[in-house]
């Protein structure tokens, strides 16, 4: 029996499954190889027995959680697919207010007491719920890394991602730095895969696959020295993926 | 004989994020008949105070990963209008193009990947792949070339990279638009192959009808989807500075929601209001394509909007081409765009694949964004969806459960929601 997978999102754009449905033809290759027995945003069909559960977006609710922990309970293997799953990505931002403040911006005086779909907590990445057992990264992921790490966990092998940082990506492609260029970049300390494609286009990396483990920090300082990046400048750029500041009520 | 029924539809499928349906009907009454919304709140705006310019767009691209052009884009007209940048016509050109790129790979989603398998009597569009259905083939076809768009424009199909206040970051070449040119007139007859294949289902769409407002972007030569006055078919023409008293969103003493009304209960936004407001501005091919629905303006039906989808897919793809050609007559020019801090408030309209889109941004003297407020096409329909639903029930309650929970669903999927777009939480409610 061909392994079945099922997509659940939560508090996302939907950006990465829609890239699902952007794999176009090759998405009748990945259907050859497994069933998907679940996936609301593209199929009725619905079964509650699967082998993998994809998991796209970040956790913001307690009837978030509980929805989380029984898919968890289900599946033999999660995957966290795209930054609001993996690190949180830009749900996090908003971590930097108390809940009722964000309440508040955005629902005015509404009283929204005892209900649970506002009932909300600080925007968690999936793995800070449950265990995760596989990341495709970025915002939005590589089509082609998720066919990558889809099939290798049902071939048995471990998926891997790039341990080395976006430069490396972005030095082979020969681009201009755009640091050159006066934009702020996060290439030095963020896991490649992504084919340095922001810089590709002229945009400074934002960050999305998240910071390496072993980020070379201090060399990165010298580089934010040597182009004079006022640090409040880059410290707002820092946030967009990888807010780490947390305030609960 | 009285009906009873308890439907309760949760997560509908085939939309993009979390709504249900609750109706429960006692001896032949509608007791309750609600659309609800459960999508958790992502609080944009909240996200927004404080913020550089610059960073404006690439945080409000994530609101909605199929909208993400739509929202970058009126993201950076609220910026500019704001700080008063002004941007050059080679700009507004390639903009055009990009927003025609993604109303295509976002209809051709709704109408191919969603709706579709409802017409074909499918689930999903997986056993259609399967069996290699012809009509799905050219579907995919179309998709792939409305990717290929957004990836030469904005380098990536979904989040725009090249995008930046005052223009592009980088522009495609002469060669490359040629080439994309060659590839949307061949486009042609594939679309008129799908439009043939779901010509042939059609009569699976409700025949129902319930007049409402339409409001839709409307400009003086030519179909207006990047800008425009507001249109609205009950009050006329107003300037964008009026937006607020005709978005209106308020909350219900008895609910939570937020939601939007202007000359009645509700009214109506997206292809189909576009339709209706502006049809005779829309080029042959698209009128060609119209007339094999027999599709004329004003139409009441809603299921119909996928309908006007198809019919704007035509017309983007033959407008780019006239796009394509202008860039390729008057030749691409690497800009500079001058971008100067000064504080002011700015308002950014434009027409995304499923209806109005508003961004407001108010800018202080460092450079921040100190107030920002998004009013997006969902929020405008969802009323309407409900008004549509009472309508309805009513006309089919004597018909089988399961037809009952089908339509109600096929209603909520011809709107196309995008409830990820939710960046004010909805839970609308009428008792
Ligand atoms: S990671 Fe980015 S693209 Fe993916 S769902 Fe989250 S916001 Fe959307
Ligand atoms: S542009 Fe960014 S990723 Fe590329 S070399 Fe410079 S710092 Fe590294
Ligand atoms: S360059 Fe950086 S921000 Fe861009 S996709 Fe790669 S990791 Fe993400």
């Amino acid at each position: 029996m061909k392994p079945r997978v099922a997509v659940f999102d939560f508090a996302s754009c939907e950006g990465c499954e829609l890239q699902l449905f952007n794999l176009e033809e090759k998405f009748l290759d990945l259907i050859k190889i497994v069933d998907v027995v679940s996936f609301r945003e593209g199929m009725k069909e619905h079964s509650d027995l699967y082998d993998i559960a994809v998991i796209d977006g970040s956790i913001m609710r307690p009837m978030d959680v509980e929805r989380l922990k029984i898919i968890r309970k289900k599946a033999k293997t999660v995957v966290a697919l795209g930054a609001c799953a993996c690190i949180g990505g830009v749900n996090k931002l908003r971590n930097q207010w108390t809940s009722e403040n964000v309440r508040r911006e955005v629902y005015g005086d509404a009283n929204l007491e005892g209900n649970p779909l506002f009932d909300i907590f600080p925007a968690r990445a999936v793995d800070e719920v449950v265990k995760v057992d596989y990341y495709v990264p970025g915002c939005p992921i590589d089509r082609a890394e998720f066919t990558k790490v889809i099939t290798a966990v049902i071939m048995g092998r471990e998926p891997r991602l790039p341990s080395y940082p976006v430069c490396v990506e972005c030095k082979l492609r020969e681009n201009q730095c755009v640091f050159e260029l006066g934009m702020f970049c996060l290439g030095p300390i963020t896991r490649a895969g992504c084919n340095a494609i922001c810089p590709t286009h002229r945009k400074g990396c934002a960050g999305c696959r998240g910071f390496l483990e072993d980020a070379n920090m201090d060399a990165f300082k010298d580089v934010l020295r040597k182009y004079k990046i006022p640090m409040d400048e880059w410290l707002k750029c820092f946030d967009m993926f990888n807010c780490k500041i947390k305030r609960e009520k | 004989m009285k009906r009873n029924l308890n439907i309760h539809i949760n997560h509908i499928t085939r939309v993009e994020g979390h709504g249900s349906i609750v109706l429960n009907v006692k001896a032949g009454r509608i007791e309750k008949l609600q659309w609800n919304i459960l999508e958790a709140p992502r609080f944009f705006e909240a996200i927004l105070r404080g913020k550089h310019f610059n960073q404006l767009q690439s945080i409000t691209s994530r609101i909605c990963g199929i909208c993400s052009i739509g929202h970058s884009l009126a993201s950076l007209k609220a910026t500019e209008a704001a700080l008063g940048v002004e941007i050059s016509e080679q700009t507004v050109l390639l903009r055009r193009l990009a927003l025609h790129g993604e109303n295509m790979q976002s209809h051709i989603l709704h109408v191919g990947y969603l709706a579709a398998p409802d017409l074909f009597g499918a689930d999903s569009i997986i056993p259609l792949l399967k069996n290699e259905h012809k009509a799905v083939i050219n579907i995919v076809r179309i998709h792939r070339l409305a990717n290929s768009m957004s990836d030469l424009i904005c380098g990536r199909t979904t989040h725009p990279l090249r995008f930046c206040v005052g223009g592009f970051t980088l522009l495609p070449t002469l060669k490359e638009l040629q080439s994309l040119r060659e590839e949307l007139l061949n486009g042609i007859d594939t679309l008129r192959n799908a439009a043939e294949s779901i010509q042939a289902e059609v009569h699976h769409l409700p025949d129902f009808s319930r007049e409402t407002e339409y409001i839709a972007l409307t400009a003086e030569n030519l179909y207006a989807l990047y800008e425009g006055s507001v249109a609205s078919t009950d009050t006329g023409i107003h300037p964008l500075s009026e937006y607020l008293s005709l978005t209106n969103e308020y909350l219900l003493p008895h609910s939570t929601a937020k939601f939007t009304r202007h000359n009645r209960e509700s009214y109506m936004v997206g292809a189909l209001a576009r339709f209706n407001i502006n049809a005779t501005q829309l080029g042959s091919l698209a009128k060609e394509i119209a007339a094999r629905f027999d599709l004329t303006s004003p139409n009441y039906n809603p299921f119909m909007n996928t309908i006007a989808q198809l019919v704007e897919i035509a017309d983007s793809m033959e407008d780019s081409i006239a796009i394509i050609d202008e860039l390729l007559a008057r030749g691409l020019e690497e800009e500079q765009p001058e971008v100067k801090i000064r504080p002011g408030r700015g308002i950014g309209a434009l027409e995304v694949p499923r209806g109005i889109l508003f961004h407001d941004y108010t800018i202080d003297e460092q450079g921040n964004c100190s107030q920002a407020s998004c009013i997006i096409p969902t929020n405008q329909n969802n009323a309407n969806i409900q008004k549509d639903m009472e309508a309805l029930v009513p006309t089919i309650m004597n018909r089988p459960q399961k037809e009952i929970e089908l339509t109600l669903e096929m209603l909520v999927r011809a709107y196309d929601p995008c409830i990820s777009c939710s960046t004010h939480y909805l839970n609308v409610e009428f008792t």
